[in-house]
């Protein structure tokens, strides 16, 4: 039965580690500039983490094999319990230490650092079970929101009024955000209803939109293309197909197409 | 002599039958007319479909939101026109109404049924919608409808201009009108109305137009035919 | 604490008379721990079909399943589920498995059961407390399951019901109106029957301790359900007024959740000053501990099982296990911030959460390193209940290994909301957790029904268990990485189509382990009409719960006041006799 178990325990742990080390299902293209700091730091948590899976797995293995159903002469682990105690605090307190550090460090150039001072500024409306992006029309104002404006039917998604508001007569709405490539983005998140989230794999980047606060979200996309924004936070019925597109256009392309939303 | 009196009679007799079946059901009358506007209506916005692949790649150029559908001549289309008052023979639906779900549009834009008329909602698309009616008389409810689920079967059983709308396709309106007459019209796409088996008599005809609101008018319905016709201010906001 | 080897062995109530008082409204903490079991087990089963429906709709989204139709017409036209009421299916899950499952068996129902007994009392410090707080249980069990039965069927928000999805009444989705009032009454409720649960374990273990137990004597497991209660005190201290306060904002018009300027559906609500985060942060502050609350007996009684079938103390003995387990709980009220690192909460607050998180992994791995060094030079017996403590350290290491990941910001940016987290916490709670219950179910069923459980079942059901939780679980972390989002009804984005056929072998997995326990289900059945009488102490173990009969009488003890004399592993000891000493065993001296 022990050597059974051990068997068992030495197939699951290489089963489970397989997939990860041949990159079976992994993650997707980065395409931000912060994106492969994020990878990195994954990588190492990774290498550090299978090691020491792999590593106590068999261990657990290799003692049920030699002790299981062993009779006579009980042995004590040598040294006593104080070495294994200290090693365990002092293999975890350096892994915590280093991961933190550097983990840290990109957190902060991700959350904290003040985004770029010429970023591109989007407007971001969150609702049950879709994504809005406005642009600042060529004014490069954008209107105020009126919450009690809010009307999807006649494609007022912001709550505009440009009744009143002038600066709010050239914002532009689009349902798919396109940006382009290599150039500083600046999004405020807004939701109107539920918590949303603004999650884009690619972008290794996420974050919660909250009603009530606006919050500000900033990365610069490093590749073109067209990928999908998803809402992670659970928000209703629709949670499952709350999605955008992102596109992510050369400079030139993306300024024939302001060029043209402003146009209409 | 005696014949002649016999055929006097009969023809008499047969008259009386046929005053008689005619009484019994008095000449339906029509009440036709057509809704404009004055004024500079807001500007429809064309609609961003793209988080729907499927539906965008119906529409292009993309369709435009409804609030206002004017038509050549200032005309509005999707008003409803219906008896307010003085209402009389009206007679009770069993006929389901169709409501359907295509191309993420809502078809008709408005559709109008009577209490505890039945109702049934189709998704003729290859992704899923959710139907959320925002009655505020009528009970509220809110259900998704995958795509391939069977229709939905419901009626609504008080008088109510109910708003719906998709979450999963915020652009997603429409409304379902619900009224105690079974006397009423839609404008089509050249703004006029036809409103059937009207019995003679005077009535308040109202007409309804989810952005410009109601108006009302007396009518008198005699012999036939009557005409009224709608005038709505339009403003551009 | 006066000395109660003076008092006369009486019990201070007398003995039950009568069906009722004997089986149903009982006061003795024997037959509460056994009610609390039944209503775990009965939770469980229920649990577990939730998640078989949820499962197949994954893996399958456009299967009828014939019959659901019945249960839900509104849930599931035709038997085909609808995201609404996938999203109730798993609401309903998570809060049966989380509430009803895992705080209750290990710690309300052995912990009841077996904390009296081990430190030497006759019952709870307060027996009617006790009744009271299982029938409050009880009754919180029906008025959540009756949230299947109402029009619009279960909540739609999880089992963390974040506002504002859960704060401001129907219109936010199917199941919001009457469904979450029923969830927040039941949560409402289940907080109070453990206040008086953790309230009965604290003073009980203080107090009523018999001659020559002193807390250094106590066993593992009952250190466990004693730290746990105090946990339990602050954290569902916690939850209750936070349940009321969303109550409220629901049906009393406040705004305690619910910011100025919604609009929902196109309908501008007439709230004003609230915060979302502020749910959050009342729900984690309980929630983080209340993991805890679920893993920390399951170590206790590993740490009571393990020296049994190895014949040693563990590696480390009393203090190093207690020690982490005190810091674990500790550092459990500094860390809710981790669930909250992509929330909109200050950036900074990241980083104060994640350090507190990150060290937390320390007591666990120092526990784990003593169960793992306990086997070396052991005599390992292989036992279903040893096995499954065998399999717990497995598993464990398993779970907590995703933590490390999920601890810091700069990788949950990735991976927040995606099924790796959905791996860890399963690996950790539904699986290490539930390992602990089994382990103490073969281990303990003996002395609380008095018969002997079938050692050769209950080995084929771990074998079947511990090979199919990973087949569910281990490819979870797949798809995490794959950047697969959390509660999804169904998988129509396009870079989660091509990740539906590892679903489909989840599905199938836990189709086949669900069966797998079945054979538990036929073991218990059977061992309660058919089983073998099981002797006073069928695994040669130490505490005290093996110095009286099986089943325990009325008192526990018969009448006796036991003295002890030995810590309670004293297991292979130098000097003895036999391989074990008994705690009361007056002769033995322990030489270190």
């Amino acid at each position: 039965m022990g050597k059974f178990f051990a068997i068992l325990l030495i197939i699951i742990t290489l089963v489970s580690v397989y997939p990860i080390v041949t990159h079976m299902w992994w993650m997707p293209e980065v395409v931000s500039a912060h994106g492969p700091a994020v990878d990195h730091q994954l990588d190492e948590t990774m290498i550090g983490s299978g090691v020491l899976f792999i590593t106590s797995q068999f261990v657990l293995a290799g003692f049920i094999w030699a002790f299981g159903n062993h009779k006579g002469k009980i042995k004590n682990w040598p040294g006593g319990h104080r070495p294994v105690v200290a090693f365990g605090i002092i293999l975890v307190g350096l892994e915590i230490l280093s991961l933190s550090f550097v983990g840290s460090k990109v957190w902060a150039s991700m959350y904290i650092t003040k985004p770029d001072l010429n970023a591109l500024h989007v407007d971001v409306q969150a609702e049950q079970f879709a994504f809005f992006f406005r642009y600042a029309g060529p004014d490069g104002v954008f209107g105020s929101i009126h919450p009690d404006k809010i009307n999807d039917g006649s494609g007022n998604y912001f709550g505009l009024d440009p009744e009143n508001d002038v600066a709010a007569r050239d914002d532009i709405v689009v349902g798919t955000l396109t940006i382009p490539v290599d150039t500083p983005i600046l999004l405020t998140l807004h939701s109107k209803d539920m918590i949303h989230n603004f999650y884009v794999p690619e972008l290794r980047i996420q974050q919660d939109i909250v009603p009530g606060i606006d919050i500000p979200l900033h990365f610069t996309a490093t590749k073109t293309g067209k990928w999908e924004i998803v809402c992670t936070q659970l928000c209703g019925l629709g949670h499952y197909s709350m999605k955008a597109y992102l596109q992510v256009m050369s400079k030139p392309e993306y300024d024939d197409w302001l060029k043209q939303q402003s146009g209409d | 002599m005696r014949t002649k009196f016999f055929i006097l009679l009969a023809v008499f007799g047969l008259a009386s039958s046929a005053m008689l079946v005619t009484a019994a059901r008095p000449a339906g009358g029509t009440i036709t007319g057509k809704v404009t506007f004055t004024g500079t209506p807001p500007k429809m916005k064309p609609i961003d479909m793209s988080k729907e692949p499927y539906c965008q790649k119906l529409h292009n150029p993309p369709i435009k939101t409804q609030d206002v559908e004017a038509g050549p001549g200032d005309t509005l289309e999707d008003a409803v026109v219906f008896i307010s008052a003085g209402d009389q023979g009206s007679s009770s639906a069993s006929t389901p109404v169709r409501y359907d779900q295509k191309g993420c549009q809502y078809i008709p834009h408005v559709a109008v049924m009577m209490v505890d008329q039945p109702l049934q909602i189709y998704n003729d698309d290859p992704n899923a919608h959710n139907i959320h009616p925002l009655p505020k008389v009528n009970a509220e409810w809110n259900k998704s409808q995958p795509p391939g689920a069977p229709p939905i079967d419901t009626k609504w059983d008080k008088p109510e201009f109910i708003s719906v709308k998709c979450n999963i396709h915020p652009w997603m309106h429409g409304y379902f009108v619900v009224l105690k007459t079974s006397h009423y019209g839609v404008t089509g796409a050249d703004g006029t109305f036809t409103i059937k088996d009207v019995p003679p008599g005077k009535y308040t005809l109202t007409a309804w137009q989810e952005h410009m609101g109601t108006q009302t008018q007396e009518v008198t319905v005699s012999g036939g035919a009557a005409t009224a016709n709608f005038t709505f201010k339009a403003m551009p906001y | 604490m006066h000395d109660m080897s003076a008092e006369p062995a009486v019990h201070h109530l007398s003995p039950p008379q009568g069906f009722i008082r004997k089986h149903v409204f009982s006061l003795d903490h024997k037959v509460i721990g056994l009610q609390y079991y039944g209503l775990a087990l009965a939770a469980v089963f229920i649990g577990m079909v939730l998640s078989w429906l949820m499962r197949l709709h994954l893996g399958w989204a456009s299967l009828a399943i014939p019959g659901l139709q019945h249960l839900s017409p509104n849930g599931a036209p035709g038997g085909v589920i609808t995201p609404e009421y996938y999203l109730s299916l798993m609401t309903m899950h998570g809060t049966i498995m989380v509430f009803f499952v895992l705080t209750n068996a290990p710690f309300a129902g052995f912990g009841n059961y077996f904390l009296p007994i081990q430190v030497g009392a006759e019952d709870m410090a307060f027996p009617r407390f006790n009744m009271m707080s299982f029938w409050v249980t009880f009754v919180a069990f029906l008025v959540l399951i009756a949230a299947f039965f109402v029009h619009d069927g279960p909540p739609i928000s999880g089992w963390t019901s974040y506002a504002t999805l859960s704060s401001v009444g129907g219109i936010s989705g199917p199941g919001e109106a009457m469904g979450q009032n029923l969830w927040a009454v039941s949560i409402a409720l289940f907080c109070v029957g453990q206040l008086l649960g953790s309230l009965n374990f604290i003073a009980t273990t203080l107090d009523l301790r018999t001659k020559g137990m002193t807390l250094g004597r106590m066993p593992l497991s009952t250190w466990a359900w004693f730290i746990t209660a105090c946990i339990g005190l602050l954290a569902f201290a916690d939850l209750l007024p936070a349940t009321i306060l969303l109550i409220l904002d629901r049906t009393a018009g406040t705004s305690f959740f619910n910011p100025a300027g919604m609009v929902v559906s196109d309908t501008l609500l007439p709230h004003s000053g609230g915060s979302p985060l502020l749910w959050q942060h009342l729900f984690w502050f309980f929630g983080h501990p209340e993991v805890y609350i679920a893993i920390i007996p399951g170590f206790g009684i590993v740490s009571h099982i393990l020296p049994a079938f190895t014949r040693k103390p563990l590696l480390g003995g009393m203090r190093v296990m207690i020690g982490c387990l005190i810091a674990a709980g500790f550092l459990s009220y500094m860390v809710w911030g981790h669930h909250m690192f992509v929330s909109g909460m200050n950036p900074f607050s990241a980083v104060l959460f994640s350090v507190p998180t990150l060290i937390i992994t320390i007591p666990f791995t120092v526990a784990t390193l003593m169960f793992l060094g306990s086997i070396y030079g052991a005599n390992l017996r292989f036992t279903s209940a040893s096995l499954f403590c065998l399999g717990f350290v497995s598993v464990f290491i398993s779970g907590g290994i995703s933590g490390f990941f999920l601890a810091q910001p700069s990788i949950d940016t990735y991976l927040h909301a995606t099924y790796f987290v959905v791996a860890h916490f399963h690996f950790v709670m539904a699986v290490a957790a539930i390992f602990g219950i089994f382990a103490a179910t073969y281990f303990w069923m003996p002395k609380m029904i008095g018969r002997m459980m079938n050692d050769t079942l209950g080995k084929l059901h771990f074998w079947l268990t511990f090979i199919g939780v990973y087949c569910i679980f281990m490819p979870m972390h797949y798809l995490g990485i794959a950047g697969n989002v959390r509660r999804y009804a169904s998988f129509t984005d396009d870079y989660l189509v091509p990740l539906i056929p590892v679903h489909k072998f989840i599905t199938i997995a836990a189709l086949l382990t669900g069966a797998a326990q079945f054979i538990f289900l036929y073991n218990l059945i059977h061992t309660r009409w058919w089983g073998p009488l099981a002797p006073e102490n069928p695994w040669e173990a130490t505490s005290l719960e093996w110095s009286t009969t099986s089943p325990p009488p009325f008192d526990n003890f018969g009448g006796r006041h036991l003295i002890v004399h030995q810590g309670p592993y004293e297991y292979n000891a130098e000097g003895a006799a036999q391989d074990y000493v008994m705690q009361t065993d007056p002769d033995f001296v322990a030489r270190s």
